[in-house]
């Protein structure tokens, strides 16, 4: 929000000398944000009040271009001192007016310097000005024409009051008061110790017309009730007669609304909305002869429509809150007037409406109608419900003073009663939520500097206040000891050190993340954080078929990109996207791993979670409803390879990735999990169905142990490389990683092996099996068979697969894997029959298992 | 070997004499010393210290001389014959060091040449400044909560404190998960689902607070979402870390102090940290804290200062967010506001980052470039 210094001294008469910035220091301070202080009106010089004396029509031009003589000094004639020819192409004014001038050498906003020139076949010494040449507004609609008792060659910045500062403010939203010249110069004035004036109370003309008092209610004004006290509790109308529809601000009430931001509409608007800015109130000016019948606000009815000041036509809903006459809705309460009752440039008569609506009514009106203005920011955050009766008294008395009109006295007040509220509080609640000793005489003090009443009890130690009307926001004693608090100065609450708490550190699964991450960027994977929104596309081009559970995937209701609207339940698509951008910015080298959430909606239908209390904790049951209508989001790690693994370089070619990285990926992960993964040749998209891992890890169901299913490596399909623009033979894996935490979890403390200090003794073997056996199943055979020898204290210690042959040697659909077998005993020298006997059971066990044959056996 | 001579004569044993002896000892001597190289050393070793050698004969002639004349010529060819082992050796170790050295020497690489064979991987910058902050307070003893991305309206916004139709619950822009049923690709609903993507990572404190014993001390490190528009200082998805500390008597000074503990420990001791009043629905009073800048030291902000980016010349980054926790948001949880106070306080991590590690672009973050991340390496 954006107010004007000297507004603001107004009521807060803060020094003069008083630097803005020791202002916004201060205001910052007390919890007004002060975002930025931009002087205004201090780059303008040379720019006098001066009279048009003359005004020529030039008409050999295609616009219309006016030579004009001004004089800046009383009886100057054309030709004498002070008197200045000038082009002008407004035609706005007429000889004898007054107008802003700016002389040769006079420099504008920004920095333009005007000068004598010769245009349009004249010469041209200055400039008769516009408001935004002045920096006032963007009105540029014609010359800004001054009183006709303007002083003659005063300097326009003084005259006008332009030199300013203008604060930008950003009020937090449990601040409504504060959107307010009042509210700021309440809270201005309580930081320098001034005297606060209200502008509420200011400036009401005892004589003005009004009445007896403020809330003398006429039978002569257009009467009107209140038919839903949960949406108003006080709607107040007064009226003005005989108004000047064509009556011009007053050019200080042009500048203040200039430097807050709001544009000159008519003298009817700016008045209201002028005092909107000035007290927090906002103001609606209906045109009174285009109103039938009595008033009544109320809930909307089905069915029924409005055409809001936007031209726009809207449907409402049974929940807004609207205002009516006999035709039906003719403004949405708060937020918006509607275009039939508007207020025109034949406007005479002015029914003028100042309502306290429910903050949370024109909210969601606001909200669902997409329309939020000066009026809905304001209610939604609590305007002081003492204040229609006030300000709809200054604006119709304003009304009449400017724009000529006669103020019917009396007024229309429909109201609610609302009665007060009244917090009790301890008097050391303060002190003990900042641990600072304050007493009660700091603390009454603060809460009466900012309007409540309070009343304490010392024996008891106990204060009752009532917060003014203007602080909706002070509900609850915290809500007290803050502004104690604040008032009192952050600064001054002291810094205690913290003692140390015995927390217990990370947990395993915590630990073992970190280590994961580690680990793959030891391995030369590059993490990546994705954004977890795709689309049908994606499932689609993943090649996933109808009833693949990965296609079940949670909308969004407000997607950030309609091309992306559901939640992932796969991270590939976004490493895809990743790969891809790395390769189109020269990297095609890659390997990606991410760890994320997939958001897996829960089986058996989609709950909405239960609304549950505040105002008390949520039993066991309503927590679990609540966790039922939550999707499941495991833990994922996704990576995704591409190019070469190793690069090619002086010391020969290099390597590309392939299934067997991916696959690898997952083996490492499992070593790092401390969990063995088991490998088994499966067909799942979007992987190559003949170069598809499934991989399982061991874990305990129970007491069982047992291999939970806990991803998918290998290579891409083409399909899917293809759908995704991919290089050709791009791998990846993807794991449920939470799987891989819970085995990790399951496994206990590793149990450190007795390394025995004899030598090892190697045998070499090469098996003949079926080229469809796995090599895992072989190596599986091998292991099991040599174990049946562990009895004598032998010891497989390692399975090396070294060579994998197919060929014209071992035949048709067969393959030779040769194997070194590392045995060793714990307790002595293994003589060469005894490993060769632990061999022969490792073979024997392969031979009947998997049908291999030793090769040249 | 010859016997005992009785009856010699002087003539023929005329290699023993001193000056043949001499003589054969110089010619083995300047044999070696004039060897280049082994090869040759070893030729020399065979005739100047051979069974052929003169020397070797002269001392097998010893015997042959009279029992008076055997010590001295005894002594004299032994001396002769241990400087000339003495020369082989000392030759021979030089020869070898000097043979060493030339292989050694062919055997010289360049050990610049690059081996770049795999390229470097790295963990995301946000994850380790994720870490690094968790650190911070783990080692002040708190415990990493977590919670999940989707989540209940009910702990994201009711049991914070966000009164429903509140313009501060508008203000988190917040992505809703379409309502069941109503979840067409694209399709769009205003159906509340109840379920939202979190829009901070304060939901976790109710989780914490209704699972947890107190006193409670947790940080909560995590990916948020918001309907941001992404641009250089925004993006829709990114990550806090919060705090919340409940147990009886902590009051606003022990805010402080944890604030300026965690800001000792990451930007370095010394920086001053200020508490302005703010406004979050779930902690009264709130504040938003800023530290004097780590760069300039408030330098830059004073008249004449040098101009600073990372302050952009205010002297104070604006680092947290935090507040006693509402009393209301305890009772939502089941504590009694009356026995425990708390605190809470949430960073951006993103902006630690920014801060810290000069960040200028938050999309940097959420691209994926090789580039991005490898600069940080795997520890922050």
């Amino acid at each position: 929000m954006k107010l004007p210094l000297s507004w603001l001294r107004e009521y807060a008469p803060v020094e003069v000398s008083v630097e803005p910035s020791e202002v916004a220091e201060r205001l910052t301070a007390a919890g007004l944000e002060v975002e930025s202080v931009e002087p205004a009106g201090h780059d303008i010089s040379g720019v006098v009040t001066a009279e048009v004396l003359l005004v020529e029509e030039l008409t050999e031009f295609k616009k219309p271009i006016r030579y004009c003589r001004v004089a800046t000094g009383e009886g100057h004639g054309p030709g004498g001192e002070g008197d200045f020819g000038v082009i002008c192409g407004a035609t706005n004014f007429a000889a004898g007016d007054r107008v802003p001038f700016a002389k040769p050498g006079a420099v504008l906003p920004g920095g333009f310097e005007i000068g004598e020139r010769k245009t349009y076949g004249r010469v041209s010494e200055g400039m008769i000005c516009a408001g935004d040449e002045l920096g006032i507004g963007d009105d540029h609609s014609g010359i800004l024409v001054l009183p006709p008792d303007t002083p003659l060659g005063a300097d326009f910045v003084g005259y006008a009051g332009l030199r300013d500062e203008v604060f930008d403010i950003a009020v937090t939203p449990d601040r409504g008061d504060c959107v307010s010249v009042r509210g700021v110069a309440r809270e201005l004035a309580i930081a320098f110790g001034v005297t606060f004036t209200d502008p509420a109370d200011a400036g009401l003309p005892a004589h003005a017309g009004l009445g007896a008092d403020l809330g003398w209610v006429s039978g002569d004004i257009r009467p009107a009730g209140i038919a839903d006290p949960t949406a108003c509790d006080r709607f107040v109308l007064r009226e003005v007669r005989g108004f000047h529809p064509g009556a011009r601000t007053p050019l200080s009430m042009r500048v203040r609304l200039a430097r807050s931001g709001v544009r000159t509409i008519s003298l009817a608007v700016d008045v209201t909305n002028y005092l909107m800015l000035e007290l927090g109130q906002p103001l609606h000016a209906f045109d009174g002869t285009k109103i039938s019948g009595p008033i009544v606000v109320r809930r909307a009815e089905p069915g029924e429509r409005l055409e809001t000041l936007d031209h726009v036509v809207r449907d409402l809903d049974p929940d807004d809150i609207v205002i009516a006459d006999d035709s039906g809705p003719i403004s949405l309460a708060g937020t918006m007037g509607g275009l039939a009752t508007e207020i025109d440039g034949n406007s005479a008569d002015l029914l003028i409406e100042a309502a306290h609506f429910s903050p949370s009514g024109t909210a969601r009106m606001s909200r669902r109608h997409r329309l939020h203005s000066e009026a809905s920011y304001r209610f939604e955050r609590g305007v002081d419900r003492e204040l229609p009766l006030r300000a709809s008294a200054k604006a119709v008395a304003l009304l009449a003073s400017l724009g000529g009109g006669t103020i019917i006295p009396g007024c229309t007040h429909a109201h609610v009663d609302v009665p007060p509220v009244t917090i009790g509080m301890a008097a050391d609640y303060p002190d003990l939520v900042a641990g600072v000793v304050y007493g009660l005489d700091t603390v009454i003090h603060r809460l009466r500097q900012v309007g409540c009443a309070t009343e304490h009890d010392r024996a008891q130690q106990t204060l009752a206040v009532t917060p003014p009307s203007w602080r909706s926001d002070l509900t609850d004693p915290a809500d007290l000891a803050e502004e104690v608090i604040r008032l009192e100065g952050y600064e001054n609450i002291p810094v205690r050190r913290p003692r140390a708490f015995a927390g217990h550190g990370l947990t395993p699964r915590q630990r073992l993340r970190r280590a994961i991450g580690r680990g793959l960027a030891g391995a030369g994977y590059v993490e990546v954080l994705s954004m977890p929104f795709v689309s049908t596309a994606d499932a689609d081009a993943l090649q996933l078929p109808p009833e693949d559970p990965r296609r079940d995937m949670l909308a969004l209701a407000n997607p950030l990109s309609d091309g992306e609207p559901l939640l992932q339940t796969t991270l590939l698509p976004g490493l895809f996207r990743v790969l891809n951008r790395n390769i189109g910015r020269g990297f095609a080298d890659a390997a990606l791993f991410e760890m994320s959430l997939v958001f897996l909606p829960r089986l058996g239908g989609r709950a909405v979670p239960p609304a549950l209390p505040v105002d008390r904790a949520p039993t066991f049951e309503e927590l679990a409803a609540l966790e039922a209508a939550l999707p499941d989001q495991p833990l994922h790690l996704g990576a995704v390879l591409s190019g070469d693994r190793e690069s090619a370089g002086w010391w020969g070619a290099g390597r590309s990735e392939s299934w067997a990285d991916a696959v690898e990926a997952a083996r490492e992960i499992g070593r790092i999990c401390r969990v063995a993964v088991d490998v088994r040749a499966d067909r799942q998209a979007p992987w190559h169905p003949g170069r598809c891992a499934a991989l399982f890890v061991q874990g305990r169901d129970g007491s069982q142990e047992s291999g939970w299913h806990a991803g998918y490596a290998g290579e891409l399909h083409p399909r899917v490389i293809q759908a995704f623009g991919l290089p050709p033979r791009t791998s990846a894996v993807e794991l449920d990683l939470s799987a891989f935490l819970a085995a990790a979890e399951n496994s206990g403390p590793v149990q450190a092996p007795v390394p025995s200090p004899y030598p090892p003794a190697t045998q070499d073997v090469a098996l003949i099996v079926d080229a469809g056996i796995p090599a895992a199943e072989v190596r599986a055979a091998l292991r099991d068979g040599a174990a049946a020898t562990s009895a004598d204290g032998i010891v497989l210690e390692d399975i090396r697969l070294f060579d994998v042959y197919t060929g014209a040697q071992v035949g048709e659909g067969r393959k030779s894997l040769a194997y070194t077998l590392r045995f060793r005993a714990l307790d002595r020298t293994l003589t060469a029959a005894e490993a060769t006997a632990a061999r022969d059971a490792a073979v024997a066990e392969a031979e009947q298992r998997v049908g291999a044959t030793l090769r040249g056996g | 070997m010859s016997g005992p001579n009785t009856n010699y004569d002087p003539v023929e044993v005329t290699p023993l004499s001193p000056d043949e002896v001499a003589r054969m000892r110089d010619e083995a001597l300047a044999a070696i010393a004039s060897a280049r190289t082994l090869e040759e050393l070893k030729e020399a070793r065979i005739a100047h210290f051979g069974d052929k050698a003169p020397l070797t004969l002269a001392n097998a002639e010893i015997g042959a001389l009279p029992p008076q004349a055997r010590a001295e010529a005894g002594k004299r060819v032994g001396a002769a014959r241990a400087e000339v082992k003495r020369a082989l050796a000392e030759r021979t170790a030089e020869l070898e060091a000097e043979r060493d050295r030339q292989v050694l020497l062919t055997e010289a690489v360049d050990v610049t040449l690059p081996w770049d064979r795999m390229p470097p991987g790295a963990r995301h910058p946000v994850t380790m400044a994720a870490d690094r902050l968790t650190d911070v307070f783990v080692a002040m003893g708190y415990e990493v909560a977590e919670g999940p991305e989707a989540e209940a309206e009910w702990y994201n916004f009711d049991a914070l404190n966000f009164p429903p139709d509140h313009p501060a619950r508008e203000a988190q822009d917040t992505l809703f998960v379409a309502a069941p049923g109503d979840a067409g690709p694209g399709g769009k609903s205003s159906a509340h689902s109840g379920v939202i993507l979190r829009t901070h990572t304060s939901p976790v404190q109710i989780r914490a607070m209704l699972s947890r014993p107190l006193p409670l001390f947790v940080v909560s490190p995590g990916r948020c979402y918001r309907a941001d528009a992404l641009d250089a200082t925004h993006s829709p998805v990114f990550h806090q870390i919060e705090g919340l500390a409940v147990d009886e008597g902590l009051t606003m000074a022990d805010l402080r102090g944890a604030i300026q503990s965690f800001v000792d420990a990451m930007f370095g001791e010394g920086l001053r940290t200020r508490f302005r009043p703010d406004f979050f629905p779930f902690t009264e009073p709130s504040a938003d804290v800023s530290m004097e800048c780590h760069i300039c030291r408030g330098a830059s902000a004073r008249p004449g200062g040098e101009p600073c980016r990372v302050c952009r010349s205010q002297g104070w980054i604006e680092i947290a967010g935090c507040g006693m926790v509402n009393p209301r948001v305890l009772i939502a949880c089941g504590i009694d506001p009356d026995r425990y106070s708390g605190f809470a306080f949430g960073l951006g991590i993103e902006r630690t980052l920014m801060i810290g590690h000069g960040v200028t672009d938050i999309r940097d973050t959420t691209e994926g470039d090789v580039r991005f991340s490898r600069a940080f390496g795997t520890e922050i």
